[in-house]
């Protein structure tokens, strides 16, 4: 088969991905673990206190529904608009969306003073009249990302179909009773690749890319809403919607760079996730990185033109007090690096854009550190200034859930294809049967 | 119809701190030790805020009690995602224990910091258990809570009143904090009364609120200026 490359984790015995898989299991474990050791022995275990009433767990929340912007913003938007050198990327962006949203989904649950009782943001009809409250961003919340995890799931599966298919009917061929072959035919739904199966799958693709942008953007501006529909200082700004969804969308690019590269060097993909895709992606990267340092700038230029006096006490212990080192590295990580490196060819190199990435995604962490805790521990009546030191059981679930992220991919390696091998298809047909000067403008760097 | 408020004369109070403990006797409310009290966790439903105001020699000092400000126009209301906190029609911000599942999005959204969080249940050693008001339930771990303006001791009040085919007295329902400040700081009652000791405060020359720009409407009344 000529995508051998693409098929060969997904067969075999394969002692690395297995390790992998394991170790970062394991990681994952301890997630669990703290988080178990939370519902034991009550919230109070977590390092949150008064004022800072929401501390790791909802920064990593934010951080985890952001980085979910990846799959949407490549998949569906260079699908819009027919950018050919999307193909070899779809797949992995869209399995990064799917997980991520998985795990960002879990903090709204523990980081609940009684988890046990979250169904009552649930809308069961009961007996009782009782309904949870419509007016709160945070229900606003549960039904965006619902929505979000439902779409992205059925965006990831449905042009699973053809590359389901096609490894069934090798699987079928080769060893027909292995587990996998079994899972390969179920996934495959019965895809015998007639037209019209290929036009209900195209025209199926196209609504869902269509309709996942606006459902994405809205996603992480209600998440951004949780913060600017409060009146705490430099909360309450209208900048966040947008200012959210651009640092999802960096995030999210930064994550897709970074998986895009250790998947290149550990199955050998290079041929797929080429130079050209990585500078291609490098300049989409350091456009967000100019949007994302403008609205930084106009949010913090507006506080400090202000003079707001509760604001101003945030900005400050931002600016030049206990949180200056981070908040000035996270400037040096998301804007200076980028920006210094990206701009040119030898920055847009595989290896360059996963360490611009890398940077990026600790810079947008410490972003939303900030926000939410740089604000909570400086209320409107300074006299219950706060303090806020993270716990282990905080620092295991953070740890934790990069382990699960990165167990939850290594497991889908070895059961899909990480490049879509129909897209690619797809895409080597185009490119030899139309004339060059043809080919879509997208196609060329 | 009522509303319930109350008037803190800060010119008055000596910041003796009795009627903080008197809120916590009480209202349940847990001591949560040294260790958890210095890492900001202190369950104190009211609060002595202390200001210094002018220079040496010549400072004062102002001691603010700042609870629940129970605002007609609470923020911390419509962030709830399960309404475990509402708007009483008598002008009393409620919260309720079994409903809340602890997002801390309320105490979040409270301008004045006034709410509070069980973060571990509270421990009573024996014979400590007994101390613990039967007419105030005691919250579990993972609810908040903050000052309910005594609710139980004007539903007490209501009930005799009832009984005794009479409105509630202005004076007749003190909350905790009100029956034991010895300088007579805090004055509770009906503010749609017009003949009460507490409307009388808060429309005096003297009377502010806290964070009043922010639109909440608090019931809370705070005089200073001197006599």
């Amino acid at each position: 088969m000529k995508e051998e490359a693409l098929v060969r984790p997904l067969s075999g015995f394969r002692p690395w991905l297995i390790v992998g898989t394991l170790v970062t299991g394991a990681i994952a474990g301890l997630l669990f673990f703290s988080w178990g050791y939370q519902i034991k022995n009550d919230i109070g275990v977590a390092g949150i206190n008064r004022p800072v009433f929401w501390g790791f767990y909802i920064t990593n929340f934010v951080f985890w529904i952001g980085i979910s912007h990846a799959g949407t913003l490549i998949s569906a938007i260079l699908r819009v608009t027919s950018a050919e050198w999307r193909r070899p990327v779809t797949r992995c962006a869209e399995a990064i969306t799917v997980f991520a949203l998985s795990i960002g989904g879990l903090f709204p649950l523990i980081h609940l003073g009684r988890p046990w009782l979250f169904w009552f943001m649930i809308p069961l009809p009961n007996h009782r009249g009782l309904w949870p409250n419509f007016r709160s961003p945070l229900v606003w919340d549960m039904m965006a990302i619902g929505t979000y995890l439902t779409g992205s799931v059925l965006y990831l599966l449905l042009p699973l179909l053809p590359d389901m298919a096609i490894l069934r009917d090798r699987a079928l061929a080769e060893t027909p009773q292995s587990p996998r072959a079994r899972l390969f035919r179920l996934l495959a739904m019965g895809w015998r690749g007639t037209t019209q199966q290929w036009h209900s799958l195209e025209a199926g693709i196209k609504v869902m890319a269509v309709v996942i942008i606006p459902v994405a953007v809205s996603v992480h501006t209600i998440v951004s809403w949780d913060f600017s529909m409060t009146l705490q200082p430099m909360w309450h700004s209208t900048i966040f919607g947008p200012y959210f969804v651009v640092g999802a969308i960096y995030s999210g690019i930064a994550v897709l760079m970074l998986a895009m590269y250790l998947l290149r060097r550990g199955l050998g993909l290079q041929e797929y996730l080429s130079d050209k895709v990585f500078n291609n992606l490098g300049l989409l990267f350091v456009s967000f990185t100019i949007i994302w340092a403008y609205f930084t700038f106009a949010e913090h230029l507006t506080v400090w033109y202000g003079s707001e006096p509760s604001e101003m006490a945030v900005f400050w212990e931002r600016v030049s007090g206990e949180y200056a080192p981070i908040f000035w590295g996270m400037i040096v990580v998301n804007v200076v690096i980028p920006l210094g490196v990206l701009p040119f060819p030898w920055g847009r190199k595989p290896l360059a854009t996963a360490i611009v990435g890398l940077g990026v995604l600790v810079g947008m962490w410490i972003e939303r550190f900030l926000i939410v805790v740089g604000t909570l521990r400086m209320p409107h009546l300074d006299f219950t200034v706060g303090t806020y030191q993270p716990s282990w059981v905080e620092m295991g679930v953070l740890v934790g859930s990069f382990g699960m992220f990165a167990m939850l991919y290594f497991l889908f390696v070895q059961f899909a294809p990480i490049v879509s091998i129909w897209e690619v298809r797809e895409g080597d047909h185009i490119a030899s049967s139309v004339p060059a000067s043809a080919q879509s403008v997208g196609d060329e760097a | 119809m009522t509303r319930w408020g109350m008037a803190i004369d800060t010119d008055r109070c000596t910041g003796c701190g009795a009627c903080v403990v008197a809120c916590h006797a009480e209202n349940n409310i847990q001591t949560v030790g040294e260790q958890e009290a210095r890492n900001g966790r202190a369950m104190h439903w009211l609060r002595i805020e202390r200001h210094y105001e002018g220079s040496f020699p010549d400072v004062k000092v102002r001691f603010t009690p700042v609870l629940c400000q129970h605002c007609a126009a609470a923020p911390c209301e419509p962030v709830c995602p399960v309404y475990a906190t509402y708007r009483t029609p008598e002008g009393l911000n409620a919260m309720v224990y079994s409903r809340c599942i602890g997002t801390r999005y309320c105490a979040n959204n409270c301008p004045y910091t006034v709410r509070v969080f069980n973060w571990h249940d509270g421990e009573w050693p024996e014979p400590l258990e007994r101390q613990l008001n039967p007419d105030v339930s005691v919250r579990p771990a993972g609810v908040m809570e903050k000052c309910t303006f005594c609710v139980q001791r004007i539903q007490d009040a209501q009930d005799i009143a009832k009984d005794d085919d009479r409105e509630v007295q202005d004076g007749e329902v003190k909350t905790a904090c009100a029956q034991s400040c010895p300088a007579r700081a805090i004055v509770f009652g009906d503010l749609e009364d017009l003949d009460s000791r507490v409307t009388q405060l808060a429309r005096s020359e003297r009377a502010s609120q806290l964070l009043e720009d922010l639109g909440t409407h608090p019931s809370v009344f705070y005089l200073r200026g001197g006599e």
